[in-house]
Formats: structure tokens, sequence, C-alpha cells
């Protein structure tokens, strides 16, 4: 039998009761429209994590003084006074390290010529915009002299330029005040960008972690380590390292927890992709019961469209229709409405993954592939619910089916 | 009205004035019970005749006495429970179900005493339709379907929903659908049975012209004396059983019939 015409027929009969039809095909588009967005959701969140580590740079790892559960209380990354510039020295004898900076943070309040502006400040060592990638994209960072003497020396981000200088004013060489203590600027970070939560990270100071430690913060210790790794392959090794070594040094019993976080872009990247699964997970269960729903719908739709016509089919047996003719006939039928579902739900569900990255703010991405499968899965779903009314259909004795009234 | 014949094929033969007649149907102890159970009905038993080329057999009875159940194992729609049944010189009692419809498709055509269109379904679709499941390419189909309309008189009407159409109109695309395939029998059950006597002519008169003109075979189950008139050789039955077997002798010819009728206003016999 003619393809084409199986084809045509089909469309025919659905077309014939569009309201039925399109009732019908709601539960596969809801369904693939839930799959699609699950898919664009985790390909986005995956996506952004992939930009992230880019961005992070694919050797990093960082400790950060606290832990992550002290006494089953989850405590803040301050939450220690343990951690040391003389942890990060000892650290540069790892082998798979290859550099390190201590990290100070603090908050300051900037003035330049009447200007106030408030802004985190961070104490770090020269060589954090090696190990961040984040090079200083006007004047000159500080030097590790700069670091021994404490001295009064500042890199700004662009928010803090815009915030404190006119347009178009050179800052490099100018002199701000920090909490009230005059810092000189030596150079400008190239910008960065929002982080994927919307925190601008160039509204920053940064200085010597030493002067910070002393002149602004007020304190002796640390509240993170930045490093870098010989190659990304080097990060699991190196972060087994520094564990062994900083427990050493802070002098913990093996019962004790560590009073230190190491990190990695990967660690960020699993933690990301724990947020995205919460609703990745409710969306693929609706997508589940709704192509489920939907297939009984089809089914549902098929036996009474199979029942309706049984007089046709009798014609159509009686002028020759095989079993399998008829079969197809009313399969072809099922697959089409399932394929026009499957059809309409990648339409809503792109539209509905834009809908989550405008509202939520989420990355998304649909990938070609998701669409091509979410057709093949509805084409799926039209066969194996249409299969029983087809059979039905195609085992009508042709003598009742004519008779049928 | 009726002469009692022996069934000789060489009678026959000179009855359809052919000098080679070859057999369409034979049929030889054909049963066929229905089992319901409890009870067992017996349909058709016993029955042995013979159909050649060309002839156009009315199948007479009372209700009930297993005419449409004849017509169905001879349509092959049905299998005999006992019995041999050979079409067209092949032996299709034992065929299977799809072998069956295969045989439904190429040899036989059929019009029903209820048309049986496909509703919503034009004219030249529903004419269309056999050709679908032969593997016609569409564009033969069409011409087909506008040929087998023209020849019962349906030219202009194939767009035409059957809801659009008269019962004769109705019938009449039913007829062409039965014939566009080139079947070798017609098997129509009660055709005229919905239809006013006008109508019924006209379709006898169509009948009659395919008949003579294309040499097909017909067999038509009917309960009107007068339809049957129309035959060349009825056949009459009585429970389940073939009780007389004759030529017609005053045959009837449609046209003339049709010729001689009170002209009744065309709109008026179309709405019959
Ligand atoms: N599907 C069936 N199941 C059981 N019995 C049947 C079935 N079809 C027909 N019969 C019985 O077989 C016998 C012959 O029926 P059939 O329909 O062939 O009669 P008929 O000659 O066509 O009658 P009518 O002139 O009323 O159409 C009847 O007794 C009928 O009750
Ligand atoms: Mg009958």
């Amino acid at each position: 039998m003619d393809y084409n015409a199986i084809f045509r027929v089909a469309l025919k009969a659905l077309a014939r009761n569009k309201l039925r039809t399109v009732l019908t095909m709601l539960g596969i588009i809801i369904g693939v429209g839930a799959m699609i967005c699950t898919v664009a959701i985790g390909e986005g969140a995956s996506n952004q994590v992939q930009q992230q580590i880019a961005s992070l740079g694919d050797d990093l790892v960082w400790i950060v003084a606290g832990s992550v559960n002290m006494h089953g209380v989850h405590m803040g990354a301050q939450a220690t006074k343990t951690l040391t510039v003389e942890d990060a020295q000892a650290m540069m004898q790892i082998p798979f390290i290859k550099a390190v900076s201590p990290g100070v943070g603090t908050s300051g309040q900037a003035v330049y010529q009447g200007q106030n502006w408030a802004s985190p400040v961070m104490g770090i060592g020269p060589s954090y915009f090696d190990i961040r990638k984040w090079p200083v994209a006007q004047g000159i960072p500080f030097s590790q002299q700069d670091v021994d003497t404490a001295a009064n020396v500042c890199i700004l981000g662009r928010t803090v330029i815009q915030n404190l200088f006119v347009e178009g004013q050179n800052p490099i060489g100018k002199t701000i005040r920090i909490n009230n203590m005059p810092f000189r600027v030596l150079g400008v970070l190239q910008r960065k960008g929002l982080t994927p939560w919307g925190q601008d990270q160039d509204n920053i100071i940064m200085a010597p972690y030493t002067t910070v430690q002393k002149k602004l913060a007020g304190i002796s210790w640390i509240n993170n380590i930045m490093c870098s790794a010989i190659s990304t392959k080097a990060i699991p090794a190196a972060e087994q390292q520094i564990e062994a070594l900083l427990r050493q040094r802070h002098r913990l019993r093996p019962d004790e927890d560590d009073d230190f976080m190491i990190r990695s872009p990967i660690d960020i990247a699993n933690a990301q992709a724990q947020s995205g699964r919460i609703l990745t997970l409710l969306l693929a269960s609706i997508a589940s019961v709704s192509l489920l729903v939907g297939g009984i719908g089809i089914m549902n739709i098929m036996l009474v469209s199979v029942t309706e016509r049984t007089r046709e089919i009798g014609v159509r047996m009686a002028v020759g229709a095989t079993e399998d003719d008829v079969q197809m006939q009313f399969l072809s039928e099922a697959v089409v409405l399932s394929l026009l579902g499957g059809a309409a739900g990648v339409v809503i569900g792109v539209f509905g993954s834009m809908v989550v990255s405008r509202m939520l703010h989420w990355p998304t991405l649909v990938p070609p592939e998701a669409i091509a499968i979410a057709v093949a899965f509805s084409a799926g779903v039209g066969v194996f619910f249409g299969y029983y009314p087809a059979r039905k259909a195609a085992r009508l004795d042709p003598i009742e089916a004519l008779r049928y009234e | 009205m009726l002469r009692e014949v022996l069934q000789s094929e060489p009678e026959i033969g000179v009855a359809n004035g052919r000098a080679k007649v070859t057999p369409v149907i034979q049929v030889e102890n054909l049963h066929r019970i229905y089992d319901l159970g409890e009870v067992q009905v017996h349909a058709l038993r016993s029955v042995t005749m013979t159909v050649y080329s060309g002839e156009f057999v009315a199948i007479m009875g009372a209700s009930g006495s297993g005419k449409t159940t004849l017509m169905n194992v001879l349509g092959c729609l049905d299998r005999a429970t006992r019995g041999r049944y050979v079409l067209d010189g092949q032996d299709v009692s034992k065929l299977s179900k799809n072998e069956l419809a295969r045989i439904r498709n190429s040899k036989i055509g059929f019009v029903f005493q209820g048309f049986n269109l496909l509703p919503r379904t034009s004219a030249l679709e529903n004419v269309e339709l056999p050709l679908i499941y032969s593997g016609v390419s569409h564009s033969e189909r069409t011409k087909r379907a506008r040929e087998a309309l023209r020849s019962v008189g349906l030219e202009g009407r194939g767009e035409h929903h059957p809801a659009q159409l008269s019962g004769g109109q109705q019938q009449r695309v039913a007829i062409a659908r039965a014939l566009v395939t080139n079947p070798s029998l017609v098997v129509a059950d009660e055709p005229t049975g919905n239809l006013d006597s006008r109508t019924s002519v006209e379709i006898m008169e169509i009948l009659q012209r395919l008949n003579a003109e294309r040499n097909i075979t017909i067999l038509l189950v009917t309960h009107e004396p007068d339809i049957a008139r129309y035959a060349k050789r009825v056949v009459t039955f009585r429970d389940g059983k073939i009780r007389r077997d004759g030529m017609v002798e005053d045959r009837l010819d449609a046209s003339r019939v049709l010729f001689d009728l009170p002209a009744i206003d065309e709109e008026e016999a179309e709405a019959g």
C-alpha cells in the first residue's frame, strides 16, 4: 500500500476531529515540552560550568579557612583563624603546586576627591593575577617587595574606577583613601563581568595581603590560599598533598575534621550540577508522566476511533485491505497524532526554556539532538500505544464490521 | 418465467452465445455452519453450482435461506465450513485471510444494499479505494476512478460526498468502486433493496450493460421477482439448499423499460 496515501488518510481522519485531536495530543505536548526544558536546563548548566571552569582556570585549587562540618554545624568560610601565611609558603614545597597566593578579605570605604565608594578589599600576593588568569590591564601589578614592606598600593576593579574617577581621568599614580589611609593606585584590573549569580566581580580593590592584614583588617591569619597546580590532571594529587600538609601543620588528630576546605573548579561544577538537579528531576518526572498519560490518551482515542469507524474498516477489508493494511493505517494515525504532539511539544519546550532563562536567569541550551530525540520518542509513544488499537482494527471480521451499526 | 434446465456446460455456453466458456465459480458440496455454541445454524447445506464467465445470475429465496451467507463465501469475505470453492481456476477454500483479501482486491467487486461508501469522502476517492490496496499509483488511480465513474454515468460528480448524492447515485458510485479493479466477478447483495422502482431499474440497466459490454460475471441477490427478470439465470434457495436453477425466459431489457417508464422529473427521480 502506498505510504503517501496512508499518511494522507491519517491526516484527514485527524483533521476531521480537530478539538479531539488537540486534546489527545496535550499529554504528548506537555511531555515533550518538559523533556526539552529538562535537557535545555541541564545543557545550559553544564555549558555554564564549562565556561566557569574556563574562566577560573582549569588548574586552580583554593583553600578556604573553616570547615564544612564542625561539630555538625555548618560554619562560615572565616570561622577559623588557623590558616596562615606560613601555610601558604609551606605549600610552595608541594611539587604539584606551581604558584601560591595567600588571600585576606575585608571591606573598605574608598574616597577620591569627594567621591565615595564601598567595595570589598582583597589582600593577595603578586602571583594572584596569574593564578586567577586575571591580568592587570592598565598600569602594573604590585611586587613581592610591596608585600614585604606592606606598601600602601592598590589595584582597582573597573566598577571602583567608574565610581571614584571622572570619565577619561587616568587613575594610575593617583592616591585614593581607603578607610582613611592613603593608597597609591598602581593599576586597573581587566573587566571580569558578573558571576553567574549576578555578583559584580569588578567591584574590587586589591592590595598586598600584608597591607590588608595589618592596616585594614587587623588580623594575623589569612582567609584563603589560591594556588595553581602544574596541570588539571595534577589537581587531585595536589589536593591530597595539600590536605596532608595542612593537617600536619595544624596538628590535627586523625579523628578531627579539617579546619580548612580545598576547592577546585570541578567542585564548583558538581555543586552547580546539584542545584540544577532538583528542577531537572521535577521536569523529568513531569515529562515521563505526561508522556505516559499522553500515550494512554492516544490509545483511548484510537480505540474510540476504531469503534466509530468499524464500518469503514469493513469496507476497506471488503475491497481488499489486508490485516497489515488496516493495522498500518491506524498505527500511522496514532504516530501522526503523537508526532504532531511531539512537534508542538518541541516548540513549547524551546519557548519554555527561553522563559526559564529569562525569569530565573538560568542559562539554557537546546541541542539539536534533543529535538531529534524528542521527535523519535513521540513517534515511539505513538507506535507503542497505537499498536493495540490498530491490532484490534486489523483483527475485525469484515462481515461483522460491514454489518456494524 | 423460469425454464427448468439441467445444468450442463454446453447449454450454458449456448445460452451465453459464446464459443468458449470458462467457469468463474465452481462450488462443490459447500457447507456453512455457524457455530453458536449451543446451537449450530446450517446456513448452507451442500451447495453445488457452477457459474460461467459472462453470466448474470440472480439469487432468490426466502429470508434466512442462506443467500447472504453464500454471497459472503463466494465473495471471499467468509470461508465455507466444508466443501470446495474454485474461483477463476484457483481453489480458494483453504486460503488464509490475507490471501483472501488479495483475491477480493483483484477479482471481486462488491455492491451492498446499504451502499457502504466512506462518509465525508469524495465519490472519486471512494472509487479509488480498492486501487490503493493494489499498489496503483496516485495518477493512475485517479484516471481509472474517473473512467469507472463515467461508465456509471457520474462524470462530474467525482468531488461530491455521499451525503450530497441521492441513493441511486450512491449505489452507482458503489458500482464504480466494484468495477474499478476490473474484477472477474461482481457480487451484489440486494443492491436495489433501498431504492425506488425507477432507480432500481437504472441500477439494473448499468449492471446489464456492464455484463453485456464488458462480459463481467454478476451475482445478484434480490427479493423482487421483477428485478430477477433482468438477470439471465435465476437460482432459488430454500433452507440453505438450491431448490431451483434455471434460465430467465422473458428477460427484461432495462434500457427499454426505462425508455417506456413515464418520464419523471429528473430531480424527483434522483431524490429517490
Ligand atoms: N453471523 C451469523 N451467526 C449465526 N447465524 C447466522 C449468521 N449469519 C447468518 N446466520 C444464519 O444463517 C441463516 C442464513 O442467513 P442469511 O443471512 O444468509 O440469509 P439471507 O438469505 O441472506 O436472508 P435475507 O433475505 O433476510 O437477507 C439464517 O438462519 C441466519 O440466522
Ligand atoms: Mg441477506
